[in-house]
């Protein structure tokens, strides 16, 4: 999918808002992709997580936000372990994350789940965090 | 010795299995678990978000509690509030700014700077016991089995909390060991299960399931264990839904790793509660003859 750049789909606050909430030096990344290439869940996904720390980098806010890859990463850290650049790859998924959570948008409603009562706590708890407003 | 034990909300409900058989093999290492009083659900995952500290109360006032009760470490069974422990903890003592901001807004409370350690109990069993003592202490060694040893995530990611090495690591490798079975080498044992993708995201969590036990069957290991009780739901008890569509996959049992522990340390079976695994484990169990007591 290649990403096309113009003046209007340019919005650097939304790059710096990433930086502020996920506290990582986004330009440390050299797009390797070995995120990707470790990423239990790129194969399922829309975009790898290098693609998604690219358009973040490049203030595709509207790409970012349509991306799926926030709701379906597992925060597994194996990206953050391998990183060449040390950077904490979850912590920017995270406030990609985030950004959708902060304007009400909900992943999942906890009213429709159905396995409520065979499921330990601890699943329902991380899923509401991650995924519910 | 006795020593602090946070058990988590899991650890009272479905995963009751994890807890009693942890708390009856440490009684018999001659370790007492003692709960902390009025603890708190963890969060059952760390926060991220640079400018969310709200999220760190909860985790944070548990190691209060753990402080006042005059406990110098805690001990933590579940994966999940290992890590969100651990890493609240590491934040404490590394963080003076928001240390500062926790402090101030819990007032209620008396400062905490990271003085408590948190544990998990596969490093008290590797630092405080020793292999060789639980080697010794053995009864029924588990000779012939070959356990696959599943990590998952939040054991050893990020690398500043792991309980081992962050890459390749042994630890319960060693306890298998230990207890007279084989580790089976295996490709999937640091990956991910899907964790709360198994929620909202079933499909994905399938695929995930799938190959994690595809692994395991293909190294020809007898059983999983784990430290998870999300783990343990999606690669134990929901495992025959996630791999029905999966002709060449055979069921696999999955066990707490304090499960085989008791097992060994020659502990009534009843008292690890195999109720709450699934019935092709405990028909497992009784097939290999470890459901029998020990004759003394």
């Amino acid at each position: 999918m290649p990403i096309t750049i113009s003046t209007k789909t340019v919005d650097r606050e939304f790059t710096k808002k990433i930086e502020e909430i996920s506290g990582e030096p986004l330009t440390k990344c050299m797009q390797c992709g070995t995120c990707s290439g470790l990423c239990p869940v790129e194969a399922t996904s829309d975009v790898s997580p290098r693609k998604l720390i690219h358009m973040v980098t490049l203030g595709q806010r509207e790409m970012v936000m349509n991306a799926k890859f926030a709701w379906l990463c597992v925060t597994c850290y194996l990206c953050e372990l391998r990183c060449p650049r040390g950077l904490d790859i979850p912590k920017i998924i995270e406030a990609t994350r985030q950004v959708k959570l902060r304007s009400n948008e909900n992943f999942i409603e906890p009213f429709e789940i159905e396995t409520v009562m065979e499921l330990p706590q601890i699943a329902m708890v991380s899923a509401f965090r991650k995924h519910t407003a | 010795m006795k020593t602090g034990y946070y058990p988590g909300c899991t650890l009272k409900t479905k995963a009751g299995n994890l807890e009693r058989s942890a708390i009856h093999s440490m009684a018999a290492l001659g370790i007492e678990m003692i709960e902390l009083e009025r603890w708190n659900c963890c969060g059952a995952v760390y926060s991220l978000a640079d400018d969310d500290l709200i999220h760190l109360l909860a985790p944070v006032r548990d190691l209060i509690r753990a402080q006042d009760q005059g406990f110098d470490r805690v001990v933590v069974l579940c994966s999940m509030c290992y890590n969100v422990l651990a890493r609240a903890n590491l934040l404490m003592r590394e963080d003076e700014v928001k240390r500062d901001a926790i402090n101030n807004f819990l007032e209620e409370e008396n400062d905490y700077n990271g003085e408590v350690e948190v544990v998990h109990l596969l490093n008290v069993l590797k630092d405080d016991i020793g292999w060789k003592k639980l080697s010794d202490s053995v009864k029924r060694p588990l000779t012939g089995l070959r356990l696959a040893p599943y990590y998952g995530c939040t054991l050893t990611r990020p690398e500043e909390i792991s309980i081992d090495r962050g890459i390749s690591p042994k630890i319960f490798e060693e306890f298998i060991e230990a207890l007279g079975a084989t580790a089976v080498s295996w490709e999937e044992s640091e990956t991910c299960c899907g964790s709360y993708q198994i929620i909202s995201n079933p499909e994905a969590a399938k695929e995930t399931v799938s190959r994690i036990i595809g692994s395991a069957v293909n190294r020809e290991a007898d059983a999983l264990i784990l430290s998870c009780p999300l783990c343990e739901y999606s690669l134990g008890n929901r495992q025959s839904d996630l791999i029905e569509s999966e002709s060449d996959l055979h069921e696999i049992p999955t066990f707490y790793f304090t499960q085989l522990l008791a097992l060994a340390l020659g502990i009534e079976p009843e008292e690890s509660k195999f109720d709450l695994n699934t019935d092709s484990a405990r028909e497992w169990l009784s097939e290999k003859g470890l459901l029998a007591s020990v004759e003394a």
